[in-house]
């Protein structure tokens, strides 16, 4: 990744940070100040989806041609998904806190993303109880996808259980863009800032844990 | 005269890592054997293992070869026995029950000839103790059942994994005849260190001239 | 096809006969069971308890007795080291579904037992009997289907016996969470048409699952 890029990432991202807290925000009933965090909550959330979805991706490349690096790719996005998951529980929370009045409340957004950090867990688990680095790959590649396949449901019988309160700060369900156009600025940079971040890190998780393999192999031999 | 071949096409297997054996081609046709030899966990019951089928190659290819058809996955399992030590039968069922259980599914019709899977146990010396659940039998019954095992359907390929293990001198020589007669009828492997099964083969593979 | 089936048939009743044979699973599920009801009886006491909450407990008690039990059938395999010769006499396919009709028998006998046993110690009263039973029918499909592919995966893996709840319970979760808002609605005396959603959730989720488990199995059944 050359030094532009990196300048770039932390260019976005320190601007973002300073706009997002700085800047005055419209006032938006019941959230006012509060709504800031969706500067930064929302983009954590969109790139531990998406890590999510990468991970898939790649254990499915992985099963159809048997490549260790593939699973090596999927390990890495679920590793930082699985850490950007833990960002955006975290700032979800905090928010609720102020907002709802605790921490956590079962509400059908926090339900999905503690299933979300539970099949994470579940699936490091599974790494970790097996030795042989094929097997290992094969198993766990199965388990993601075979969780992955069972998520969308999610989607389907949350509103059948309970009402959400959580806002659609992005679109709500009449299509209409909710935010002014400075909001929408610094949301749309920070979700790019970020999601430029995600692929950086990955680039170098990526290329650590091939080392670590290509060692590991040395030692074998 | 139907004619069957075994061929391995570059062969390789790489285990974390490690390289168990690579670049290993050979051809057997009926009427001939094969010996593979090397030193304990050398990788002979990996090999083994991938001529069978049980695990896959990480390069080249196992084939089949029946009147010049290469054979599908389903139809292998009727063309090849295999006694192994890590291939157990059931312990709860009896003896005649196990070689039931694998004859009906490798028929793939839910058939099964009981006269011949006696005859088997008869050839093996198991025959009085049929109706017996293998649990109760000692280790060296347990492998001249395996032995039975792998005589179902008679195979044209016919792979034993360290064959002599827990005999007794009856065991030893019902397995001796049995492979003078598969080299006459069929394709004969035998992975093993033992001096008179070195001698009973025609071809031999050592591991440790495959490792690079 | 013909082919298929029959194979499927022997692998079924095969597992059969062992089961009767070693009364492996079934008794330390008959404890399981004993013990799970007897301490929600405990629990309970003489206090009144809501049909919801008892559909929760009954809920628990049904996924904690297949937790222990379900896996068995590919664990042992791997245990007894048998998978081989299966493995060399039959397709992937065919194994896989032979051993998911056996857990299938299994959890139905299992859990119509726990219903059974429910009733007597508790005061459970079950308002629309045929479509509770339905509902709990269909979401003993759904559990069957996820347990068995998760329980051939756990079977290659160490650490067996405490790694099937952590993988079974994410994958679940959704069927759970809808088969126990089924079931609660039907003890309560709804008609079938309230709760059609929920049961076009069971079974497209059975279904989806079934499907791939099928493409998957036989990545996990091969070394």
């Amino acid at each position: 990744m050359n030094t532009f890029y990196k300048y770039a990432v932390f260019l976005i991202i320190s601007l973002v940070i300073v706009a997002g807290i700085v800047l005055p925000i419209p006032n938006i009933p019941a959230l006012g100040d509060k709504a800031r965090v969706l500067y930064f909550h929302v983009p954590m959330s969109w790139i531990s989806v998406v890590a999510f979805v990468m991970s898939l991706w790649y254990a499915v490349r992985f099963l159809k041609s048997k490549e260790i690096s593939y699973d090596i790719k999927s390990f890495s996005a679920a590793q930082l998904g699985f850490l950007f998951c833990i960002l955006a529980t975290a700032t979800g929370s905090l928010w609720a806190k102020f907002n709802w009045g605790s921490f956590w409340n079962w509400d059908p957004r926090q339900t999905s993303i503690f299933i979300l950090l539970l099949i994470y867990g579940a699936y490091f688990a599974l790494r970790s109880a097996i030795d042989a680095e094929e097997q290992k790959a094969r198993l766990s590649s199965v388990y993601a996808i075979i969780a992955g396949i069972t998520m969308p449901f999610f989607i389907f019988i949350m509103p059948r259980l309970v009402e959400t309160l959580h806002p659609d700060p992005i679109i709500n369900n009449s299509g209409k863009i909710n935010m002014d156009t400075s909001m929408l600025i610094i949301f749309l940079t920070s979700l790019l800032g970020f999601t430029l971040l995600f692929l950086w890190v990955m680039n170098l998780k990526t290329r650590l844990e091939m080392l670590k393999y290509r060692k590991s192999l040395k030692q074998a031999q | 005269m139907t004619s069957f071949s075994v061929i391995s096409e570059d062969l390789s297997k790489k285990y974390s890592g490690k390289t168990i054996f690579a670049g290993l081609n050979f051809k057997l046709n009926k009427g001939e054997s094969a010996v593979i030899t090397g030193r304990n966990g050398s990788g002979k019951s990996t090999l083994m293992k991938i001529i069978s089928g049980l695990i896959s190659p990480s390069t080249g290819k196992m084939k089949f070869i029946k009147n010049e058809v290469e054979l599908e996955k389903d139809f292998i399992k009727t063309n090849m026995g295999f006694v192994s030590p890590y291939l157990n039968l059931y312990d709860e069922l009896t003896a005649l029950e196990n070689l039931r259980l694998f004859s009906a599914l490798k028929s793939r019709s839910g058939n099964y000839d009981d006269e011949k899977l006696k005859s088997y146990l008869q050839l093996v010396g198991l025959y009085d103790r049929r109706n017996d659940e293998i649990k109760a039998y000692s280790s060296g019954m347990k492998q001249k059942l395996k032995i039975a095992f792998s005589l179902l359907h008679e195979p044209a390929l016919l792979m034993m994994d360290e064959p002599r293990s827990n005999l007794d001198r009856d065991g030893i020589s019902i397995i001796e005849n049995i492979a003078m007669k598969q080299k006459e009828n069929g394709i004969l492997i035998i992975a093993t260190n033992d001096e008179d099964d070195l001698k009973l083969c025609d071809l031999k593979i050592n591991i440790e001239d495959h490792k690079k | 096809m013909k082919d298929f089936i029959n194979n499927v048939r022997i692998v079924f009743l095969k597992d059969v006969r062992s089961e009767l044979r070693t009364r492996y699973v079934i008794n330390s599920l008959l404890m399981f069971v004993l013990v799970t009801i007897s301490i929600i009886r405990f629990a309970i006491g003489d206090e009144k308890i809501e049909d919801e909450i008892l559909t929760g407990l009954l809920w628990i008690s049904i996924f904690f007795s297949a937790s222990g039990g379900l896996a068995r059938t590919f664990v042992k395999e791997e245990e007894k080291e048998t998978s081989a010769a299966l493995k060399l006499s039959a397709s992937p396919t065919e194994i896989f579904a032979g051993k998911l009709i056996f857990n299938l028998v299994l959890t139905f006998i299992l859990n119509f037992l726990i219903l059974i046993l429910f009733i007597l110690i508790t005061e459970y009263n079950i308002k629309n009997p045929v479509l509770f039973i339905s509902v709990l029918s269909l979401g003993n499909v759904g559990l069957v289907a996820a347990s068995t592919i998760i329980a051939a995966i756990i079977s290659k893996a160490n650490s067996k016996g405490t790694l099937y709840p952590v993988l079974s319970f994410p994958v679940l979760l959704p069927l759970l969470l809808t088969v126990i808002n089924a079931t609660k609605l039907a003890s309560a005396g709804i008609n079938p048409g309230e709760i059609m959603g929920e049961i076009q959730i069971l079974v497209s989720y059975t279904v989806v699952v079934i499907t791939a488990s099928v493409l998957l199995f036989p990545f996990v059944w091969e070394d």
